[in-house]
């Protein structure tokens, strides 16, 4: 089947409720764009649920659901972000992801080819993941009661013997890695957003980290943690580690991978860039005989290039993350009340 | 990025420290007043006071117009957007800042009140073309570097006859408020806050210019230095008050003189000045009623002000009773003096507004100096360093 | 208060508008609060407008007026390290 063919020719029409009463429409709307789409063996089964053998070792089972506004935005759109999404929080466990499943809420009045862009997108995430959509469903609500769509994934993935990492593995004096520059995709997305915005090359930088997890389990033993820094930004990622782990952390500012322009951004509309979202990144926290091995290896991969060692795990019975800031001076970087809105002063 | 980046340079932050050290005398104190949030919010930003001697303190100033908007007004805006049905435009800063019982505008947004987040007041006239049957309120805050783009927008509408659009006008006015805490009985009489100088607002001065600090310098033989708002600026402009202190001087300086002239931006004054007129008086949380303090839409814009063009009721608006806010505003009481602060209050829920704007005193010191307090005493004043 | 960030403009459009340059940003502000603004000239942004130009001359002093300070410390430093 030729993607590139169906989305450029576009499908006319709009999700309605038919789509969603369980009917006809609703079975066409399956075949012609999920099925067409996501094909595989278990899907084209055709069953209510998908039937897969069982893999040794020990299973990963991670669910996510995605909105993000606008859907389209510079460097992907909802389709990929769910896919890689879901397959990032699988290979945050040690995990290699093997399968996905989708749930779609969709508005009633969406266009049909808007909807199938989406899925054309999940269904290339997937193929370039290596991992097929076994599962799905979808619903439509009425007009107003959802944001075009939303899709929740689910994803199952399997660790292999002698993997062990997790959120509350961190020690004091471990060193901390950062796979690339942060910021990136939640400032793409503002730069789409009503009443700010702006012209600029960034984008998203939403993908699958679970080939560059793959790399880094293979050369570093004493890997504890990885985690990637999504909503929140590294700030939270890295104050939730802390309060897990009972460690505090030392960062340097001048050590933390940056976009010019993502710095730009953040000064122009007041967001300190620590807060801002990233898809297609991640922490990993090991053993300083480590350290520089892992980052050879981070760094050879494509989605590691400008890893970078940001800071050190310390004992801290108040688990505070704090920054040397590249002034010289020292700040806490602290949790964030809430999605951080751009301001003015 | 040219003009921000070589004023953070760290090579020179440990040199210009070192002279502050050195030219500080070790036998007294200074205390500096930063005006403006935007002073607080690098000092904390930056890890400045880690570069000060023991013997310099800040005194955080009421500088933050998200601060001293008192409660009634926040009301005013809230029951805009509920009561009157408008599209209510606002600044970011403004969403989350909690009105009487907790009510803030993004509790509103969220039971169904149609406000917009906006960047400029440019997209607050877009909204008002694009929704020609709305009533488009612009909910104006800010100090005098805030207040021309309102004038521009103001006279933009009436030139298109953009009848739909009006602003809730809450501008404040600098120089009326360092005035009204230099004449302060904390400040002249008490003794219970000490200012030897001040940190001049680096963009208000922008279009103000220095001359109206020329008054202060005089009158009370303080010191005033126009500062920029990266962190060297600070470093620098503290140097040059310490010297004024020690030398027995009391002048405006300009340290921020690749933005501030003596006379300001005489066009943007000159469009101000033609929208607006001063107010009587108007209330500032932490200072009270303050004499000619804030601006009002003049009779000749009238349908521009919501004000006028909406019946806003009156209310019995609340501040939480134990909240801080106002004597920390003033610069008497420090964050951690409030019994509110760290326990009920906040940045996940905010009981006033120095919790909420990123230059709140109360933000800051959560954000960036809440480590300071443990194993020890958290201080509104820098933390000494050793040596 | 008052966030402002010094930006290069790149060109000048009706309407008093014009669009700024921020390291590989671009965003499109009002310049109706300034008379004579050049292309290439850099101007202080505030809410999308631009609030005074950013003198060139001046900024280079400042630094060089910070600098000093640090060049009096370099001379102590060297004074103390001949003491014996």
């Amino acid at each position: 089947m030729n993607i590139m063919e169906t989305t450029t020719q576009g499908r006319a029409g709009a999700v309605d409720m038919t789509h969603g009463g369980g009917g006809r429409a609703m079975v066409e709307l399956i075949r012609n764009v999920f099925q067409r789409h996501l094909s595989n063996a278990i899907l084209d089964a055709g069953n209510d649920g998908a039937l897969i053998d069982v893999p040794r070792g020990r299973l990963v089972m991670s669910t996510d659901g995605h909105v993000v506004s606008p859907l389209f935005f510079p460097g992907g759109d909802i389709g990929c972000l769910a896919v890689h999404g879901t397959l990032n929080d699988v290979a945050m466990m040690g995990a290699r992801p093997l399968y996905l499943t989708a749930g779609f809420i969709i508005e009633e009045g969406f266009a049909l080819a808007d909807l199938e862009r989406i899925v054309a997108s999940m269904a290339r995430a997937a193929r370039e993941a290596g991992v097929a959509i076994v599962t799905g469903d979808t619903k439509v609500v009425e007009k107003g009661k959802g944001d075009g769509v939303f899709i929740t994934t689910t994803g199952l993935g399997v660790v292999a013997e002698g993997v062990e990492v997790g959120g509350d593995r961190a020690r004091p004096e471990q060193v901390i890695l950062l796979s690339g520059t942060i910021g990136d995709h939640g400032i793409a997305i503002l730069s789409k957003r009503e009443s700010l915005e702006f012209e600029t090359e960034i984008i998203s930088d939403t993908a699958a980290l679970h080939g560059l997890v793959a790399d880094m389990i293979e050369v570093a033993p004493s890997l504890s943690v990885l985690r990637d820094p999504t909503r929140g930004g590294l700030a939270a990622t890295l104050n939730e580690i802390a309060h897990q782990s009972h460690v505090g952390m030392r960062l340097e500012e001048s050590a933390i991978p940056l976009r010019a322009d993502v710095k730009a951004a953040c000064e122009l509309l007041g967001l300190d860039p620590l807060y801002v979202a990233n898809e297609g990144k991640l922490i990993a926290i090991c053993n300083e005989d480590d350290a520089e091995r892992l980052l050879a290896v981070m760094r050879a991969h494509p989605l590691g290039r400008d890893a970078a060692r940001i800071g050190v795990v310390t004992a801290d019975v108040n688990n505070l993350v704090q920054m040397r800031t590249g002034f010289g001076g020292t700040r806490l970087v602290d949790w964030l009340a809430g999605e951080q809105l751009p301001r003015i002063c | 990025m040219k003009y921000v980046d070589e004023y953070r340079r760290s090579d020179l932050s440990g040199k210009l420290a070192a002279a502050i050290a050195r030219e500080a005398h070790p036998d007294r104190t200074y205390h500096v007043m930063e005006f403006c949030g935007g002073h607080t919010h690098a000092i904390f930003r930056y890890g400045v006071q880690d570069l000060m001697p023991g013997n310099v303190r800040f005194v955080h100033g009421p500088g933050c117009p998200v601060c001293v908007l008192p409660v009634r007004r926040l009301d005013d805006a809230v029951e805009l957007a509920e009561g009157h049905g408008v599209i209510l435009c606002s600044y970011g800063d403004m969403m989350r800042v909690p009105g009487t019982k907790q009510r803030s505008l993004i509790r509103a947004k969220a039971d169904g009140a149609d406000i917009r987040m906006v960047y400029s007041t440019q997209d607050a006239l877009r909204i008002a073309r694009e929704n020609p049957s709305r009533e488009v309120v612009f909910f104006a805050i800010g100090f005098e570097t805030t207040t021309p783009p309102t004038a521009v927008a103001i006279r933009q509408a009436a030139a298109e006859g953009l009848s739909n659009f009006s602003v809730f006008c809450n501008h404040v006015l600098t120089p009326a408020a360092i005035q009204h805490i230099l004449q302060s009985p904390e400040v002249r009489n008490l003794g219970t806050v000490l200012i030897d100088g001040f940190l001049g607002p680096s963009h208000v001065s922008s279009v103000i210019g220095s001359e109206p600090y020329q008054f202060f310098a005089e009158e009370f033989q303080k010191p005033v230095v126009i500062a920029g708002f990266e962190p060297l600026d600070v470093l620098q402009s503290t140097l040059m008050l310490i010297r004024q202190v020690n030398e027995g001087r009391h002048e405006v300086e300009n340290e921020y003189t690749r933005v501030v002239t003596r006379e300001g931006n005489v066009k943007a004054q000159s469009l101000v000045a033609d929208v607006f007129e001063l107010r009587a008086s108007f209330e500032w949380r932490g200072l009270g009623t303050v004499p000619y303090s804030a601006l009002k839409i003049r009779d000749g814009y009238a349908e521009f002000d919501a004000e006028r063009r909406f019946a806003i009721s009156e209310k019995a608006s609340r501040e939480v009773k134990s909240c801080e806010c106002p004597a920390i505003l003033r610069g008497v009481k420090k964050p951690t003096d409030c019994k509110l602060f760290g326990t009920v209050c906040t940045p996940d829920n905010p009981m006033g507004s120095c919790m909420v704007s990123s230059e709140g005193a109360c933000a800051a010191y959560w954000t960036y100096g809440r480590f300071r307090s443990v194993g020890g005493e958290v201080r509104t004043v820098m933390p000494e360093v050793a040596g | 208060m008052c966030l402002a960030l010094p930006a290069r403009i790149v060109s000048l459009e009706e309407g008093a508008m014009a669009t700024v340059a921020l390291e590989g940003i671009k965003k499109r502000i009002s310049i109706a609060l300034l008379d004579d603004v050049e292309v290439g000239e850099f101007v202080l942004v505030h809410v999308g407008y631009a609030l005074h130009k950013v003198s060139e001359e001046e900024a280079a002093r400042t630094l060089a007026m910070m600098a000093e300070a640090g060049v009096l410390e370099d001379e102590i430093e060297e004074i103390t390290e001949r003491a014996p």
